[in-house]
């Protein structure tokens, strides 16, 4: 599904150049549930963009199946994180303004799906994450748990091939850690390819493959019981 | 849910970070539309006095200055009588009227008003026919079309004053009353009514002119130098030419015989309200001018500062698959809500004053002119659009990963 050959990202600052993330070669297969660990500043939200096609490489191509992602426009990339991509964010990055209903419509609304069928299918993803009672809810008048589970309605209820997760557990009680990690296990099982940035191991070892990221190199760390992949 | 849903919730979220810049648009638009209202209602105005009193002449006293043709009477300084006789029998080609005014304050039903004397047409026949012969009464202009003598054609009515500005027969204890104070008093033609304590009959309400005249009452010269104890004296000799080329050439042949006064036509006294006029407009295009720099500034900064605190939405819309063009138009579509509802309020906040204060300042009386009025909505969209500009596509330029980044 996705494959990455000789990736480099530099940043580049008052004349001192950073490497925020390199790579020689890397696949991800349609399917996989791949987590990526890594200290902070190793270079992991880094790749997630490069995954979403969101940030240009310095050097070298991102392909997304027989794509490669860098060459398309950057309309023509938005269009393609419309059809493809589910994010969620750490900091769930609901629209402080909308309620639940409305956050969850913003991909529909995006994709331009009308407003009926929209608000249909938010409330009935929201129903599934139990918050039916919420929908004219703000997320200023929500408590964390439930802003992340809109976040994860909104960020299904286009229902993406691919979910991207840049640690979603990061900021959450127990509870709702275990939520999102059973939402993403679900969505594994359902047939998607989920790529899930994390720190924490305990979090990694749901995946069926762990990338180590270490000073913006990446390493294949086998799956949650050190087998490695085949790529 | 659509684009401009979503632009609207987020406007009515927060109205008052576009507070400043939506005041700026309304105070301008409203601004722009009042000033040119009365501009356009005040060169409306000048055309009608220069159509309605082209070929006019006033003599006034040499000190006076001169603002409003209608007000010319009113400042105070004062002229000889005997200078009506003089241009009445100098025999001068093309006079049709001599009407001279002594205008003073006055009480009148207790409200203060300017009580105007002047002289009746029928005076001036009497003393042509007691000069027996016409030798030396006004000749007739060989080369004017509408020509008519002095002692051809009376004045008809006595409400006639207000148009033709002379009249035919006034008596002594008779007076006339503007429409303003007519109004204010309930007075009619027929009742009498009481002025330096006299006693006067009412000869006519005159009708609205929308001029000081509204304000005037008129009794017969004579009898307001009497009351006024002004001696003989007259502020102004208005006289009424037969058409414009007459008018022209009697002002050297006035300046002659009258030495010691001011000689001026009705198309120099409006040439100087023109100029004003010129001035207001000029003025109003230069305040046009500030105020759509500072607008637009306005509206650029505050949609700049939108985009710089939403910048993490911008980036999660743009992960969410919003495209540039999604981006700019949300910004670019809250500039023209911008410019259309603070544009139509201010427009009609424009209407409103100007149709408050034109009577009052400009002594026009104003009508909503609707080319304008959408003109100028127009066009504060249009600069509101035009300032969003650039803060909407560095929005739409924004590199998406701002989305990961923490608050
Ligand atoms: N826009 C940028 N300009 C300059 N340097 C950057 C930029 N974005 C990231 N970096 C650098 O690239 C490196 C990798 O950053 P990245 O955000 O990918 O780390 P991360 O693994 O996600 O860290 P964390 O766990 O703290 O989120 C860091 O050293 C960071 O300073
Ligand atoms: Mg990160």
């Amino acid at each position: 599904m996705f494959r990455l050959e000789n990736v480099q990202k530099t940043y580049s600052r008052h004349g001192a150049t950073v490497t925020a993330f390199q790579c020689a070669e890397m696949t991800i297969d349609a399917g996989e549930y791949v987590a990526i660990l890594g200290p902070s500043g190793s270079g992991k939200t880094t790749l997630l963009s490069l995954l979403g096609g969101m940030l240009s490489p310095s050097k070298g191509g991102v392909w997304l199946g027989e794509q490669s992602l860098y060459e398309l426009s950057v309309t023509e990339r938005a269009k393609l994180r419309r059809e493809l991509l589910g994010f969620v964010f750490q900091t769930f990055n609901l629209v402080p303004y909308l309620t639940a209903l409305e956050n969850v419509q913003v991909p529909l609304c995006l994709a331009g799906i009308s407003s009926n069928e929209q608000q249909e299918r938010a409330a009935l993803m929201l129903s599934r994450f139990g918050l039916t009672e919420r929908l004219r809810h703000k997320p200023s008048e929500m408590s964390v748990g439930q802003q992340q589970r809109v976040a994860l309605a909104r960020t299904l209820v286009s229902n993406p091939r691919i979910i991207l997760a840049d640690e979603p557990t990061g900021n959450l009680d127990p509870e709702s850690r275990e939520l999102v990690l059973n939402s993403l296990t679900e969505c594994h099982r359902e047939g998607r390819t989920v790529v899930m940035v994390t720190h924490d191991p305990v979090a990694a070892k749901r995946a069926g493959r762990i990338l180590q990221l270490i000073g913006g190199e990446l390493r294949d760390q086998g799956d949650a019981y050190g087998r490695r992949s085949a790529a | 849910m659509r684009l401009p849903t979503l632009v609207w919730k987020e406007l009515r979220e927060r109205p008052s970070a576009m507070l400043t810049s939506g005041l700026t648009i309304l105070l301008g638009v409203a601004a722009v539309v009042a000033i040119r209202h009365v501009t356009v209602h005040a060169e409306g105005e000048v055309h009608r006095q220069l159509v309605a009193l082209g070929a006019n002449v006033l003599i006034l006293p040499s000190e006076a200055t001169l603002q409003d043709y209608y007000a010319a009477d009113q400042s105070g300084k004062t002229l000889p009588e005997e200078h009506v006789s003089e241009v009445f029998f100098a025999g001068l080609t093309g006079v049709e009227k001599v009407s001279p005014k002594l205008s003073v304050p006055a009480t009148f039903s207790g409200q203060p008003v300017i009580l105007t004397g002047i002289l009746p047409q029928s005076e001036f026949k009497t003393k042509v026919a007691w000069q027996s012969v016409s030798m030396f009464a006004p000749k007739k202009h060989e080369a004017c079309q509408r020509a008519k003598s002095l002692t051809a054609e009376p004045d008809e009515a006595p409400e006639a004053l207000a148009k033709n500005r002379s009249i035919e027969q006034l008596n002594k204890n008779e007076i006339l009353v503007g429409a303003d104070i007519a109004e204010r008093t309930g007075l009619k033609s027929g009742k009498s009514a009481s002025l330096f304590n006299e006693t006067f009959q009412v000869l006519a309400v005159l009708p609205r002119t929308g001029t000081v005249d509204d304000g005037r009452v008129f009794a017969h010269l004579h009898t307001v130098q009497r009351l006024a104890g002004t001696g003989e004296v007259v502020n102004a000799i208005e006289i009424v030419g037969c058409c414009e080329a007459a008018a022209g050439d009697l002002i050297p042949q006035l300046r002659k015989l009258l030495p010691n006064t001011k000689v001026v036509t009705i198309s120099q006294v409006v040439q100087t309200q023109v100029g004003v006029n010129r001035l207001i407009t000029k003025t109003s295009w230069f305040v046009l001018a500030v105020l759509v720099t500072i607008g637009c500034a306005t509206v650029a900064g505050a949609i700049a500062a939108n985009v710089r605190e939403r910048r993490r939405e911008i980036g999660t819309l743009m992960a969410l698959g919003a495209t540039p063009s999604f981006v700019s138009r949300m910004f670019l579509l809250k500039a023209l809500w911008l410019g259309v509802g603070c544009g139509s309020f201010g427009c009609l906040m424009g209407i409103g004053l100007a149709m408050w204060l034109g009577p009052q300042w400009a002594g026009v009386a104003i009508q909503p002119l609707p080319g304008l009025s959408t003109l100028a909505v127009f066009s504060a969209s249009g600069l509101a659009i035009v300032a969003a500009y650039w803060p909407a596509r560095k929005a739409a330029s924004l590199d998406p990963c701002v989305c990961f980044q923490e608050v």
